[in-house]
Order: C-alpha cells, then sequence, then structure tokens
C-alpha cells in the first residue's frame, strides 16, 4: 500500500493509523541515516581486489554493487561502523574521520 | 476439569427476556471462581494463549491446560517460562492477527509492567483476567487491588468483578470489547484472590453456540503474518515523531470504550438474563449517603445497605465495576445532591494521607459538581485481611454522622487496621 507522507509533520492526531502502525513496507529509503557517521569509509580502488567481503558484511547494504563489482560506498545510508574497513582482507579501506573531509 | 464439577439439580435454565423474545439456555454449575473464567476462555476459544502460573490465578491456566488437552479448544497454548514471557508472547500472537488471552496475578502482573504499556501502545486487543493479589512485600498471596491499581495508568480496559458469574460474564464481554474498531485497547478482567477465585459459588454458563456466536469472530485490523499487506508494527519513533498524537488516540480509545461497554453490556443482556453498565446502583433513588466499592467487597455491603434500607434508613451503594475508563461524568451524575459518600479501597496510594485511586479519583470526578457530597475513604482488606459487615456497619456509623452533622471527622481511614 503506497501511503503519501509528504506533509506528515503535519498531521493531526487523528489521521495517523493507530498504534503507530506503518502501512508503506519499504519506507526506511526515505530516511537517511548517512548523517549519523563520525568516520567514512574511502576506498582505494587500486588495492581493491573485488573479493566483495565488503559488501557480505556490510550491515546498510551501503556497498554498492554493479555487474558483481563494488563502484562504491552509499554515503546517504553508510552510519561509518567501520566493519568493511576492519575485514577488507587487503586493507583496502580507511576510515576518515567526518570533520577532516570538511575542512 | 470445570466441566466435572456437579450441576447444581441438573438444572438448565430457558428464560424468555421481554419484549425481545430471545430464548437463554444456560446450565448452573457450583464451580470456583477460576474455573468460572476457564469456562468463558474455552467458550472464546482462544487462538493463542501464552500464560504462566502464580497463586491465585494458577489454577485458571491448569483448568485451561486439560480443556487445551483434552480437545475442548483449538487453542495453542505456549507454556512460557516467566510472565514478561507471557506478555511478550501475547503481543507477538496478537499483532499476528490471532484473537490471544494470558492471566495472572501480583508479582506476575508487576514482572509484565513494561509490556502492558506495549500491548496498549500497539493497540492490541488482548484479553487478561487477573486474579487480584497483593504485591511483595512482605510476601502474602492475598486479595488486595494494589497489583492491578500499579497498571492503572498503562491504558487497559479494567472490569471489576464481584463474584464468579460476575468473573465469568466480564470475560466474555471483555473479548468483544476490546476487538471493538473504535477501541482496539487490552482488557483486564478483575477478580478478588481466594474471595471469589477458590470459593465455590453458583455460575450460570451460557449455551455453547449463544457464547460463541456473542463474541464472534475476530477481525484483526491488520496482521503480521500477511505477505500481501505487510506492516511494519513497534517502530521507533523519535523526538521529532508522533509519539504525543499516538497517546493522545489512546485517550479517544479509552473514552470510546464507555459506550462500548455500555452496548456490549445490553446485549449481553439479552444472551443471559444479565446486563452489565459501568455501574451498579443499589437504593440509589432516594439515597442521602451512598457507598462506593469494588470487587467482592460490594457484595458484604450490599448486604448491609438492604438490611438498613429496611430500617428505612436512606443509604445507598455504588458498585464500580469499570474503573477504567473511569466513569467520572455518570459517576458524578449518581452522587450529585447526596450529603455523603464512604468510598472503599483495597489499595492504597502511598500518596502521604491522599487515600485510595477509587477516592482520589471519585473526588476529583466530583469537583465541578454544584453540591458535592462530603466523601470519607475507608482503605480496607489489604493482604486478604478481612472485611466483616461489623467492620461496614461502623463505617456506615461514621457516614450518617457526617451526614447529619454535615462534616467529616477524618477524610482517610483504615478500617480493620490493629490501632
Amino acid at each position: 500500500m503506497s501511503w503519501d507522507i509528504k506533509d506528515i509533520q503535519q498531521w493531526g492526531w487523528k489521521k495517523h493509523p493507530p498504534g503507530g502502525l506503518i502501512k508503506d513496507p519499504g519506507n526506511s529509503r526515505k530516511f537517511k541515516t548517512g548523517s549519523w557517521r563520525t568516520f567514512r569509509p574511502v576506498r582505494n580502488e587500486e588495492k581493491c581486489s573485488q573479493c566483495l567481503i565488503c559488501f557480505v558484511y556490510c550491515p546498510d547494504s551501503a556497498i554498492l554493487i554493479k555487474d558483481e563489482k563494488v563502484i562504491g560506498i552509499d554515503y546517504d545510508f553508510c552510519k561509518g561502523c567501520g566493519i568493511c574497513a576492519a575485514e577488507c582482507p587487503l586493507d583496502a579501506i580507511q576510515m576518515i574521520d567526518e570533520s577532516e573531509l570538511q575542512k | 476439569m470445570a466441566t466435572s464439577n456437579k450441576v447444581i439439580n441438573n438444572q438448565t435454565n430457558q428464560g424468555i427476556l421481554n419484549g425481545d423474545n430471545i430464548v437463554i439456555n444456560s446450565k448452573a454449575l457450583a464451580i470456583v471462581g477460576t474455573d468460572a473464567v476457564s469456562e468463558a476462555m474455552r467458550q472464546i476459544n482462544p487462538d493463542v494463549v501464552a500464560a504462566y502460573p502464580i497463586t491465585p490465578q494458577t489454577a485458571i491456566v491448569e483448568t485451561f491446560s486439560q480443556m487445551v488437552a483434552d480437545g475442548l479448544v483449538k487453542t495453542h497454548l505456549v507454556a512460557v517460562e516467566s510472565e514478561h514471557s507471557a506478555m511478550s508472547a501475547t503481543i507477538g500472537a496478537s499483532a499476528a492477527g490471532s484473537r490471544v488471552m494470558t492471566c495472572t496475578s501480583s508479582q506476575g502482573l508487576a514482572y509484565m509492567w513494561e509490556l502492558l504499556h506495549i500491548a496498549s501502545g500497539l493497540r492490541l486487543p488482548i484479553v487478561m483476567p487477573n486474579v487480584n493479589r497483593a504485591l511483595s512485600a512482605p510476601i502474602n498471596i492475598h486479595c488486595d487491588h494494589g497489583d492491578s491499581m500499579g497498571a492503572r495508568d498503562a491504558s487497559w480496559i479494567q472490569l471489576f468483578s464481584e463474584n464468579a458469574q460476575e468473573a465469568y460474564d466480564n470475560t466474555l464481554q471483555a473479548v468483544r470489547i476490546a476487538e471493538n474498531p473504535d477501541v482496539l485497547l487490552p482488557v483486564m478482567v478483575l477478580l478478588d484472590g481466594f474471595i471469589i477465585s477458590h470459593s465455590i459459588d453458583r455460575v450460570e454458563i451460557i449455551d455453547d453456540e449463544a457464547a460463541s456466536n456473542f463474541v464472534g469472530e475476530f477481525h484483526s485490523p491488520y496482521s503480521l503474518l500477511d505477505p500481501k499487506n505487510p506492516v511494519t508494527v513497534g517502530a521507533f519513533d523519535s523526538l521529532y515523531g508522533y509519539f504525543f498524537e499516538f497517546k493522545r488516540q489512546q485517550e479517544e480509545a479509552m473514552s470510546n470504550a464507555v459506550n462500548v461497554i455500555k452496548d456490549v453490556g445490553q446485549e449481553y443482556g439479552k444472551i443471559s438474563g444479565r446486563s452489565y453498565g459501568l455501574f451498579e446502583s443499589v437504593g440509589m433513588e432516594d439515597a442521602e449517603f451512598a457507598f462506593v466499592a469494588m470487587g467482592s467487597a460490594a457484595g458484604t455491603i450490599r448486604e448491609l445497605v438492604e438490611e438498613m434500607r429496611s430500617r428505612g434508613i436512606p443509604v445507598g451503594m455504588i458498585k464500580l465495576r469499570v474503573f477504567r475508563p473511569f466513569p467520572a461524568k455518570e459517576l458524578a451524575e449518581a452522587l450529585s445532591g447526596l450529603k455523603a459518600v464512604a468510598v472503599f479501597d483495597r489499595s492504597n496510594t502511598f500518596a502521604g494521607n491522599m487515600g485510595g485511586p477509587v477516592f482520589i479519583e471519585l473526588r476529583s470526578s466530583l469537583y465541578d459538581l454544584q453540591q458535592r457530597p462530603l466523601m470519607i475513604n475507608y482503605i480496607y482488606g489489604l493482604g486478604g485481611r478481612d472485611l466483616p459487615i461489623e467492620l461496614i456497619n461502623k463505617a456506615a456509623g461514621e457516614l450518617g454522622e457526617a451526614a447529619r452533622s454535615g462534616r467529616v471527622k477524618q477524610i482517610v481511614n483504615y478500617l480493620g487496621l490493629r490501632e
């Protein structure tokens, strides 16, 4: 069921489905969690062997894949947990302080 | 097993209600209060029951488990390891779209506490008989209302019973009240531990078919197990979310419950001969002073009220059946114009001599009346302390004196306490 929630922040109490029920599956895509991140994973493409271990371990499905190859990281949803960097067997992912990157 | 109990005179009632021409089929059994509740559960035939035994509720689960084993119901019985798990399993099964029940007492209810709010917050129509028992410490297995009063702000409907018959009747009605689309709140059916739960009483069990038709089928507004209409239940709601709006909805549902409880109580009267409202009035038409009480004490008070009225004393009683929603408007109407009211509380708020919960809420309900009655509170029966008729008589004397003199000597009193 598609649910029009454009102006949900203005909804009065009578309009919400009782019990906090969410009737629109998959709408967590609209909630971008990238802003939670303190450290950003940055890939070194030259070191990467395309083993896809980072893709397997990423808890937020934020490793972007195309034609069975890593093509980047989805910073809209990556929370910066660092699991990819810790698991990468070739140290091809580095965690960099977001504040450094914003300088 | 409940059904093996003696049937009084093999008696079957077939009454015809005036006007409606509806035949009431019922049989009278001599059973204890817990078996009366189990009988109601057998007739409700819930999809899932998850429960953990605790005195004095144990016999309900025991008898019902036997019914499951004997194939009398098609219920899936989940034998959980605690009350916390009982309410958790109940919540999950209810969100999956099933008709679900559990039951508990005292520490068990306390252990469920955080889940009680989740059940009501998710608007799940769970029905739970709670056999009222004191909360520790000191450890005490006997009756008072301190356990369910601890959950009075949990957004659960609370129906109190005077005897085993009412425990049975309330349990059947609770299903209809909880599942009403304008309500969708969990319901607690309260019965006094031991006094009702373990005393043999005459209970009229209505015909299985009539009971089954009365409760009807549950049509859940959604199901976690419906892949065609997937939903998220229990999502996170943060600072900029809608928590406040959902809480306002719960208040509305509770207000809606007032009329639903009355309608269901009337409809139940048509199949049983026993109609129910928010409270029962005894002699209130011409009473000058009155008692207000809940649970089994109302039976003892009724005895005294009838005796006093036969001597021409203008006394009345209101037996409060519905504590949540609190029928403030209706009670104010019923008590308006009285000289004095004595409120009986089987628990205390420990608020610093403010009185018991029924007293505090009733006094607040009467505040806007032009002519407020004087009010006296009697806290009684904690930890199962008996309430003999002599003690109520003592309270009646003080109440009559307050009505005559126009002043209350002591607002909060402890009836049956050793001074």
